[in-house]
């Protein structure tokens, strides 16, 4: 949980003790792999994207008439006798909940799994009512016998190990060790549990699906004890966000296609309870269960009018965006969330336990797109944070740090003026491999994971303009290539590689010199206005109708231009220029379509890292694989080819200690290929990870694949 | 709904993923001979069943005499420590994902199927499905009626809430197993 008000400091200590938790490490890794496996097991045949498409569409109907399905809900479960609430906020709903305990006079209460619940806080609430509360599903039990939240929304006990879950079993039960006997605990749980469901006066559920049609609620769940909580006791009480009512059984039954199957990859989970109620109940009143379902609002309709943010009201709770996360892989649950965690987590704690709490947590996303690729109901997960983020620092003086950065890159001549500055200031600490002797004094010791490159003699601005690349008479087409700035300033040599390979490849090749940074950095740091400018200047600086492509070497680039842009700009010569933005590996693969036998083969083992922005962001995988190939390198696969390097531009300033830890990682599975280099299609990239081997001390070369192909580039006399 | 036999087929492979048992009963009296089995000889062992076809419940409750077992069609509440088997009927299975669906209104039915050790389910072959939507018809028809229960099961209780270790058997029966009944 996150206090109310934290400095990024303080965040910064809890993410380090989290690190050095060594248990919590290794089973998120393992978790991290695992998933990733049985995932695509269970999709094999099926189409996640179509399927998470439809779910968006159903759901973006039903958003925009929850009061009517609510309507709907009510009036039909009147009719059958269950009694129907609207809680406008947490506090109401665990009244109300409260309340009708007192009525029945309840006094021991079982509650199945319930994120609802969780986000009310009710079991403190009911507690604090001398109520006593067990929570039935495993995990849960065991974070509630340890007085913690859930660090997984599916797997609430994911951070412990079994030792800690026996040492608490055997303060509970007063019984003796139970070892490594995973199962022995689960029959521990089974029996105690049993008695309170016997015992039990009152059950809490939740709800995955509240169908309005028929006034059914859907309950998808492994363990059994939903059905249980829902069965014995003679009175049930359903908590539920209002974001979960869908219009009929046809809906939900898509949602419960996709739903075990993102979330723990299981083709469906062992019960699926649909309960229209009030079901035949002995010991109830009249022999029939006495049934409420209240509904939870606490800012729900006022995100749902929110047309910024109401795709995240989409969301069905399978966890997959944490499952995917680089950054929870490093984290756990407990620093990547207040109550709701992962990516989704970051936004509901904004909405729903106020912008305080999700202040420091909203940096805390590296934009890789992991989450957005795997999410169940296709909610822009990155982009929805980058808006919250903005928002919440719009309200606040904006950080001394965002406020110089703005003014710097809003102005192109003062931004490359300062960092041609910067290429005289290094001088005394540049060594003469190109990387800095020292780290900058601004930086904190935690900085120091990788080596940062010197800024290049001369951009390749200047390089261009007194050695422009030759001008073929019959082009087959007409290309501007797009540099942003750590290309442009620090390494200038991959824009000349690919200037000379697509000479060769008799592309007319132009650098508008009044092209600047992207602006991805400035939306990074929630600095909408500076964003726009500078996408302004870019747009103005490149003539959409004068070339057939805008090719950019740098996959994030790439995607800010692409994705990014049309929010930012409105014009139609910005449609143009977007349309025409290609990154270097598509233009190469798909447009000049550029053969084997242009390559002089050097079979050296190589390997791929694919930058976020350019498998997930824009969906570039086969280009880049079948270029590698036809310069006749060994093509080594990495398993973790698609995992983010951690660089996230700023991302790595603010978060220096996670971006290590995530580095590490990809420079280990990197080395297990057995490859001799790594090839990749962004200059941040390879910032990071030539910096990391470089402060490892391992030789592993790490390229450009324009530097690739422009090295294997087959001789033609004198033309080169 | 015509049931084809690539359903069945896939239905117990999915079935079997899960680690439910599946077995093929030529009638109503192998599959009460194989629930009565199941049910070890000890003095407190019950065999709840309730809710069955007529002639399955004499014959359940036959091979129960015969062989001294408790067995138990009404008020089961009134048996806390549960019971070693619960016989129930499915009304559909699913192949997509080996599923029963069991329409569980009355409260002794489900009790039979979360409070005993071994959940034994008859499904006649001709009630495979497809895929859930097939069925969704079906289903939106029983909650029409106010009090409807319906249960999905899909294997036997299971978790893996500690280091996402499998185990199977939390709160509900520790084994699935499913008659395939060829004829009624």
């Amino acid at each position: 949980m996150q206090p109310e008000s934290g400095s990024l400091r303080d965040y910064r200590q809890q993410i380090s003790a989290a690190l050095n938790d060594q248990f919590l490490r290794q089973a998120m890794d393992n978790f991290a792999v695992a998933y990733r496996g049985s995932r695509q097991t269970v999709f094999e045949g099926l189409d996640p994207d179509a399927m998470a498409e439809a779910i968006a569409d159903m759901k973006d109907r039903s958003l925009g008439r929850l009061d009517a399905l609510f309507d709907q809900f009510k009036q039909r479960a009147e009719s059958n006798g269950i009694t129907v609430h609207w809680a406008k906020d947490a506090d109401q709903a665990n009244q109300i909940i409260a309340d009708i305990a007192a009525q029945n006079k309840a006094r021991r209460i079982i509650k199945s799994k319930s994120m609802t619940a969780e986000e009310t806080l009710l079991n403190h609430f009911l507690e604090a009512r001398d109520l006593e509360v067990t929570e039935t599903d495993l995990g849960e039990w065991i974070v509630q016998l340890r007085h913690e939240g859930p660090s997984h929304m599916v797997m609430p006990a994911i951070h412990l190990s079994r030792y800690q879950v026996g040492e608490l079993f055997s303060s509970v039960t007063g019984q003796g060790r139970f070892g490594e006997d995973i199962d022995q605990m689960v029959k521990v749980a089974r029996r105690e549990l049993r008695k309170k469901f016997l015992q039990a006066d009152m059950g809490i559920s939740g709800a995955n699906f509240a169908i309005a049609d028929t006034a059914t609620i859907g309950l998808v769940t492994n363990e059994g004890n939903a059905r249980l909580v829902t069965t014995l006791p003679p009175v049930h009480v359903a908590l539920i966000g209002l974001e979960k009512l869908v219009p009929t059984l046809d809906d939900a039954l898509r949602i419960l296609k996709i739903l075990p199957r993102n979330a723990t990859g299981q083709f469906i989970t062992s019960y699926v309870t649909w309960i229209t109620g009030p079901a035949p109940c002995a010991i109830g009143p009249d022999g029939n269960k006495q049934m409420h379902v209240v509904f939870l609002d606490n800012g729900r309709m006022a995100v749902a009018r929110d047309p910024e943010f109401r795709d995240a009201l989409r969301c069905v709770r399978c966890g997959a965006c944490a499952n995917v996360c680089p950054v929870y892989r490093m984290v756990g649950g407990h620093r990547f969330g207040h109550i709701y965690i992962g990516a989704i987590g970051l936004l509901l704690t904004c909405f729903y336990h106020g912008e305080a709490r999700a202040r420091q947590l909203l940096k805390n996303c590296i934009n890789c797109g992991a989450c957005k690729a795997v999410c169940a109901a296709g909610i822009d997960l990155p982009r929805l944070i980058k808006s919250a983020h903005r928002r919440v620092i719009a309200k606040k003086s904006h950080p001394l740090k965002n406020q110089a950065l703005s003014l710097m890159l809003k102005n192109r001549r003062l931004f490359h003026g300062m960092l041609r500055s910067a290429r005289i200031a290094q001088q005394p600490v540049k060594a003469t491999d190109g990387f800095l002797r020292h780290l900058p004094h601004f930086l904190l010791p935690e900085h120091q994971f990788r080596a940062l490159p010197a800024i290049a003699d001369a951009p390749f601005r200047d390089i261009w303009k007194k050695r422009p690349a030759r001008r073929p008479a019959q082009p087959v087409c007409r290309v501007a290539l797009f540099a942003g700035c750590v290309q442009d300033f620090v390494y200038p040599e991959q824009l000349e590689a690919a200037a000379r390979v697509l000479t060769e490849c008799n592309v007319a090749v132009d650098f508008p010199d009044d092209q600047s940074c992207c602006g991805l950095p400035l939306e990074m740091m929630g600095e909408r206005a500076a964003a726009q400018a500078v996408a302004g200047q870019n747009v103005g600086a490149i003539d959409p109708d004068a070339y057939d492509y805008i090719v950019t070497l740098c996959a994030s680039c790439a995607s800010h231009l692409t994705h990014g842009y049309p929010r930012l700009i409105e014009s139609k010569r910005a449609e143009r220029f977007i349309a025409k933005v290609m990154p270097f590996s598509r233009f190469m693969a798909d447009v000049i379509d550029v053969p084997a036998r242009r390559f002089e083969p050097g079979a050296i083992d190589t390997t791929w890292h694919a930058p976020c922005h350019l498998c997930r962001g824009l969906g570039i995988r086969q280009a880049p694989e079948t270029l590698i190939k036809r310069t006749g390198a060994n093509y080594l696969p990495a398993v973790e080819a698609e995992t983010c390097c951690g660089f996230g531009g700023s991302y790595s300033v603010d978060f220096p200690l996670i971006s290590a830890h995530i580095l590490n990682k990809k420079m280990a599975d990197f080395q297990q290929t057995g490859a001799d280099r790594v090839v990749t299609e962004c200059p941040g990239c390879i910032l990071q990870l030539r910096g990391g081997f470089k402060n490892a001390g391992i030789d592993m070369p790490v390229m450009h694949l324009a530097e690739l192909l422009d090295e294997h580039w087959k001789p033609k006399g004198g033309t080169r | 709904m015509t049931s084809q036999p690539q359903w069945r087929q896939k239905f117990t492979q999915k079935a079997q993923h899960v680690s439910a048992i599946v077995q093929s009963v030529a009638d109503y009296e192998q599959a009460a001979r194989y629930a009565v089995t199941r049910c070890p000889a000890h003095e407190n062992a019950k065999l709840a069943a309730p809710g069955l076809p007529e002639t399955l419940q004499f014959l359940v409750a036959d091979h129960c005499r015969q062989n001294a077992i408790a067995w138990i069609d009404q008020n089961l509440r009134a048996y806390p420590e549960g019971f070693a088997v619960g016989l129930t009927m499915a009304d559909y299975g699913i192949a997509d994902t080996g599923t029963l669906v069991i329409g569980s209104r009355d409260e002794n039915l489900r009790l039979a199927t979360m409070l005993c050790d071994i959940h034994i389910a008859v499904l006649p072959v001709s009630c495979i499905c497809e895929k859930a939507e097939d069925i969704a018809d079906q289903l939106s028809a029983w909650m029409q009626t106010g009090g409807d229960y319906t249960a999905f099961i899909t294997g036997a209780s299971r978790t893996a809430d500690i280091e996402r270790v499998l185990a199977i058997g939390v709160h509900g029966p520790l084994e699935l197993h499913i008659l395939l009944l060829e004829d009624v």
